[in-house]
């Protein structure tokens, strides 16, 4: 196990290097025109860009290009030159919002869809799994900016039920974190337990018909133990791994959306906001970071999937 | 058959599954006993209702699907209306079943000692490392080297022999009184399967479990039974101790089994013999006796179903299901006493 992380981890590595050399082409020098322009965002001085030009080694060869790009997104020092904060500061202040929106939706699908796929499927045919379907698709097909504009409208702004949008740090008050995010975890939640309730149905139904589990049933063993132990541990395998992604995908973008309607001024929302205003550092600095997420929990669920499942991590 | 109470004592049997090509009646009256220590071997081709006969006595075929009728009674328990939660404390307890394709019968996710300790504690409720020990022990008595080693693998790390001895092992682990073995070495190669076979014997002389072998192999079963059953389209066909069904065959069914294994010291026939046509679709069978469509001696009677019944003077256990006369039977068949592979009569199918 212990090698295979290693392993793991420095492939990791590579697929990092690889992404931002990439990041760096398609930021710096694959558009055909002066990086040090687009760089210094609209309404820039000529002293500005020369200065860029200088600060970011646009005149020297590629590689120096690449290592000075590099150098400023992970010193920290780089800076929006339309809205003259930096990057960094704001990259950090938007990150605990982020995580605490990704974290509490993907354990709240997880959880839900793990209830609703399981139950489905013990229902299987019977009217509970064909409503349920149903209510599985029409949540798939709810798009988060629509949803989660209703639920901010009637629940929030209009019965009052929950507090119209904004975000309170959980060091500061737990209860009231919680209480700001549960509309928008509910509205990023709704589409994955959708999904995610009817791939583990589709899972329980297969592993159900396993040799192994009419195993299970000849030793004796009680319904719950069998379901537990021999059925849904063998159908998470593929979950889990799904898990990982979307989590990873929903940190590195997915949740600029939801961020956005429910003003939570999270990293996404911050990537969203300069793009809008053509400020290029911060967009390069988030697609940066936000890369290195979803490379980074693409590692961490193989490392899980190994654990979960052992004909994996001995090979 | 003993005049002792037998340990499993199965009477008129019927499973049929609704399905969408109609009512398959995959169980057809099948009536056997079980004594204690003997080895019954059920012998049939595929789809011939044997491994639905065995799982049903574990309550392994019920479904919302399934139809059940007859009984089956074990030590004074009957086992195909038990409720669930009573068939829960008779399996892997009292009767253990060996199933037919070690590759996939096991968790591959779980260590293959935590799944025998699963048992152990499900039935015994013991303390970890008692369970444990156990489990090593048996695992040593299957025959796996290196068992202390062993116990912490998983199943893709054992050989299909191997995952075989383990189930073996699982299905001991309890001590059950009947063991049901579904086809044991199917999925397994010949010099594998010697060796699972020759366990299967010496662990039941070393417990004196019953054993039922499910199989579709004569040749399997000659080494091993004490009694012989064999199916045909859900129905016993024909039922006697090892000596009857291999010296004296009844059933014309049971003859062409019988010939149609092959053997290396003989001259090589031109083709491997074969009983002409195909077994009938459970869904849709021919009236009275079910062998009728493929056998060369039917005649009029025929189209009533024969009963199972002792047809031999002075042999009560010896019974069959074929309305020919004995002395028909002994004149048309072509096998040979004791013998399997066609006999002597060299070129008698021609």
């Amino acid at each position: 196990m212990g090698r295979f992380v290693v392993r793991r981890l420095i492939q990791m590595v590579l697929v990092m290097f690889a992404v931002s050399v990439i990041t760096f082409l398609i930021f710096n020098v694959i558009p055909n025109s002066d990086p040090a322009v687009r760089m210094a965002g609209r309404q820039a001085s000529q002293s500005t860009i020369t200065e860029i030009r200088r600060e970011w080694n646009f005149d020297d060869p590629i590689y120096i290009q690449y290592v000075t790009t590099m150098k400023m997104v992970f010193s920290g020092d780089l800076q929006s030159y339309f809205t003259q904060l930096p990057v960094g500061e704001e990259i950090r202040k938007g990150l605990p919002r982020t995580l605490s929106l990704a974290i509490g939706a993907a354990l709240l699908w997880m959880f839900v869809a793990i209830c609703l796929g399981l139950y489905s499927a013990m229902k299987a045919g019977k009217f509970a799994d064909r409503f349920l379907t149903i209510v599985a698709l029409v949540g798939i097909s709810m798009p988060v900016f629509w949803i989660g504009a209703l639920m901010n409208h009637y629940l929030g702004f209009k019965l009052g039920w929950f507090p119209n949008g904004g975000y309170v740090e959980l060091t500061e008050d737990p209860i009231d974190w919680a209480y700001h995010l549960i509309l928008p975890w509910t509205a990023l939640a709704i589409l994955f337990i959708g999904f995610y309730s009817r791939v583990l149905r589709s899972n329980v139904l297969d592993t159900i018909n396993e040799d192994y589990v009419r195993t299970a049933r000849a030793k004796g063993l009680g319904e719950r133990q069998i379901m537990v132990r021999h059925v849904l541990r063998n159908s998470m395998i593929p979950i889990v791994t799904l898990w990982g992604l979307d989590f990873g995908a929903v940190v590195g973008g997915g949740a600029i959306l939801t961020e956005t309607v429910f003003d939570l001024q999270g990293v996404g929302q911050y990537a969203a906001e300069a793009v809008g205003q053509l400020d290029v550092p911060p967009v390069l600095a988030t697609t940066m970071f936000l890369a290195f997420f979803v490379v980074l929990m693409n590692a961490i669920v193989d490392i899980l999937y190994a654990y979960l499942d052992p004909r994996i991590r001995l090979q | 058959m003993s005049d002792a109470q037998p340990l499993l004592s199965v009477d008129d049997l019927r499973v049929s599954f609704a399905t969408e090509e109609g009512v398959v009646q995959a169980v057809d009256g099948v009536t056997f006993d079980l004594a204690a220590g003997e080895v019954l071997a059920v012998v049939g081709e595929s789809g011939s209702g044997k491994s639905v006969t065995a799982m049903t006595l574990m309550g392994l075929t019920r479904s919302p699907n399934a139809k059940f009728e007859g009984t089956a009674h074990y030590k004074g328990t009957e086992l195909i209306q038990a409720s669930e939660d009573h068939l829960r404390r008779v399996r892997g307890a009292e009767i253990a079943m060996i199933f037919q394709d070690p590759m996939t019968s096991l968790n591959p996710v779980q260590r293959v000692g935590s799944q025998i300790v699963e048992q152990i504690q499900e039935h015994e409720g013991i303390p970890d490392q008692q369970a444990r020990e156990r489990t090593v022990e048996l695992l040593e008595r299957v025959g796996i080297p290196r068992a202390r080693e062993r116990v912490d693998n998983y199943p893709f790390e054992f050989s299909g022999g191997m995952r075989q001895r383990v189930m073996i092992a699982l299905a001991l682990s309890c001590n059950p009184s009947v063991l049901i073995a579904d086809e044991p070495t199917t999925a397994l190669d010949v010099t594998i399967q010697a060796q699972i076979l020759q366990r299967i014997r010496e662990l039941r002389e070393e417990t004196g479990a019953a054993v039922i072998l499910v199989t579709h192999d004569l040749g399997v079963v000659a080494d091993i039974a004490d009694r012989i059953a064999v199916m045909y389209a859900g129905r016993i066909v024909e039922q006697g101790t090892l000596d009857q069904i291999f010296y004296d065959p009844q059933h014309p069914y049971t003859w062409g089994l019988l010939g149609s294994i092959t053997r290396v010291d003989r001259p090589r026939p031109e083709r491997l013999p074969a009983i002409a046509g195909l077994p009938p679709s459970l869904a849709d069978r021919p009236d009275g006796c079910h062998f009728r469509p493929r056998c060369p001696h039917e005649f009029a009677e025929c189209s009533k179903v024969p009963p199972l019944e002792a047809r031999l003077d002075g042999q009560a256990d010896h019974l069959d299901r074929c309305w020919l006369s004995v002395e028909e039977k002994r004149s048309k068949r072509e096998v040979l006493p004791g013998e399997i592979g066609l006999g002597a009569k060299e070129g008698a199918r021609a």
